[in-house]
């Protein structure tokens, strides 16, 4: 079965810029953050930022930990220098240190989430100062796979490649013109030696993308999968990803005591009045 | 006859009626200056499009002593003008509508018939259904209007076209979605392709007018069209950006078009019906 998640990247990269001018000034601001880590979604996040709002009002958060991969600082540098953004570089080292030395056996997921939380409060902090709003770079297969840190890396006020897969957020990073070398690396949160995606997720962006895309976007059961060709395990490995991270994708339920209760009749879009 | 049409594709502030309202007078004032007779705006125009609970609070009722509808009530002396809003009854049901203005008055008010309640569509939680479809007379002929989900489905542009309208306005607030390899998004793929078969299949003219701008991650397309009796489009606006799209509608065209295509004088609308009670009585 050819499953084509072919996107015309002219008409995202319209949308998208558009997308985030208004989101970021109808509520009074003119300015963008991003955490820049020097991998393809936040270069991408960045990039389009810098078309929509001018590069001059946004600031690139470089935040490495200690033992980070040079390469990812370069690569982030790369993107600084070709959409001339704004850029700041901070190591979060001392903010996390104290937390691993008070327990010495905490396992590398968690180290990695404390990371990915250390960097939400600087970007948020940063933000502040900047006055800019923090854009975010998560991409649609690790938000419906849960690959994120609750309240880390998923934390931003808009973020403009959400509905994107990874393999077409490269498509658009291709259109984009983001630095070779970021294109060509296998994709890696980097928050621990030698980790990348696809090994700690045990398959491919490739597979996994139309998996969820006809899982998701075209609403394919579990057996019309395994009819179009993908394996039972993989399948049902995903599928069950899926339903165990929903938590990750909504604010926390509450419970429900009055007549009007925020998140169940208490609705109302984030552009309210603007 | 000449009809100079204007479709206003404006993004609206949700919400915020009253600004709403001075960028319809904006867009009002623009259209007279290009001498336009009759200018379309959106679905929603006055109001923003996902209003969820803002619902109740920004209704307005179509008279001249209302502080929204005054205003536009005295431009509509200058030129005719279609708006979008919420329209509230005397038993506080909620309607989305559109109204026509001409010459001061109310001439026509439609109440959307189909609330679409699905996928990103929310409509019918908040909104009651119309439950009228009527073609009304102006002063360039027998009108028919529709809001959006209305005429994805077949039977009110039907039902307008026997009720003798030739010129049916399409008002839309329409988000965009469906991106794949091609130059347009589906949702704007297939409104355009209906309209231009409604325009063919009812030898009349056809016009949409679908907002721009954001709500939230909602993108709305544009994309203004005018399809003549032929099916020939006439004015095409800009994606994703306010525009005020114009062409001149030459009334005739209509009579030539019947004259070599005769689709109103054989259409079997008693046979529909027979068959459609027949079926309905199953």
């Amino acid at each position: 079965m050819n499953i084509d998640l072919t996107i015309n990247t002219d008409l995202a990269r319209k949308i998208l810029t558009g997308f985030i001018e208004s989101e970021i000034t109808r509520v009074g601001y003119t300015r963008a953050v991003i955490n820049l880590s020097g991998g393809l979604d936040s270069a991408v996040s960045c990039a389009l930022a810098a078309e929509a709002i001018g590069a001059e009002n946004v600031l690139a958060l470089r935040l490495p930990y200690k033992s980070s991969s040079p390469d990812s600082l370069e690569h982030a540098q790369l993107v600084i220098d070709q959409f001339k953004v704004r850029c700041e570089t901070m190591e979060i080292t001392d903010m996390v240190e104290p937390l691993f030395r008070h327990d010495p056996e905490m396992s590398k997921s968690r180290r990695g989430n404390i990371m990915a939380r250390a960097r939400m409060i600087v970007l948020y902090d940063r933000s502040e100062v900047f006055q800019g709003l923090p854009v975010g770079t998560s991409n649609k297969t690790e938000i419906l796979l849960g690959y994120t840190t609750l309240w880390g890396d998923m934390a931003a006020a808009i973020n403009p490649i959400g509905d994107l897969y990874k393999t077409q957020v490269r498509q658009l990073a291709r259109a984009l013109k983001i630095p070779q070398p970021i294109l060509d690396k296998p994709p890696s949160a980097d928050l621990w030696a030698g980790q990348t995606d696809e090994g700690e997720l045990g398959f491919t962006y490739e597979e996994v993308d139309k998996l969820l895309y006809l899982l998701v976007d075209r609403r394919y059961m579990r057996e019309d999968c395994l009819k179009a060709g993908f394996q039972e395990s993989f399948a049902d490995r995903v599928i069950e990803r899926v339903r165990r991270s929903q938590f990750k994708r909504m604010l926390p339920p509450i419970a429900k005591l009055s007549n009007r209760t925020i998140g169940y009749d208490f609705l109302y879009l984030r552009d309210w009045g603007t | 006859m000449q009809l100079n049409l204007a479709l206003a594709q404006i993004a609206t502030k949700l919400g915020d009626v009253q600004s709403n309202l001075e960028k319809h007078l904006d867009y009002i004032s623009q259209a007279k200056a290009q001498k336009a007779d009759l200018v379309v705006f959106p679905e929603l125009s006055l109001t923003g499009y996902v209003l969820q609970d803002l619902v109740a609070t920004v209704a307005h009722r179509p008279e001249d002593d209302d502080p929204v509808f005054g205003p536009l009530l005295k431009a509509s002396q200058n030129l005719d003008v279609v708006v979008g809003f919420v329209d509230e009854d005397a038993r506080h049901r909620f309607y989305i509508s559109s109204a026509y203005l001409s010459g001061g008055k109310v001439l026509h008010i439609h109440h959307k018939v189909y609330l679409p309640t699905y996928a990103l569509f929310d409509e019918g939680r908040f909104f009651s259904h119309g439950d009228s479809i009527r073609a009304f007379d102006t002063r360039f002929g027998r009108v028919g209007m529709l809001i959006c989900e209305d005429f994805w489905h077949a039977s009110p542009p039907y039902l307008l076209w026997m009720d003798g309208a030739d010129l049916l306005l399409f008002s839309s607030a329409s988000p965009g979605r469906g991106l794949n390899e091609h130059d347009k998004l589906e949702s704007a793929w297939w409104v355009e392709n209906v309209n231009q078969s409604y325009a063919n299949l009812f030898t009349s003219y056809v016009a949409h007018s679908n907002r721009v701008g954001f709500e939230d991650g909602l993108v709305f397309w544009g994309g203004a069209t005018i399809f003549d009796p032929k099916g020939e489009r006439l004015a095409h606006g800009p994606y994703f950006e306010e525009a005020l799209t114009m062409a001149p509608l030459d009334l005739n065209q209509i009579r030539r078009v019947r004259a070599r295509l005769p689709l109103v004088r054989d259409e079997r609308a008693d046979l529909v019906h027979k068959e459609l009670s027949r079926i309905l009585s199953k």
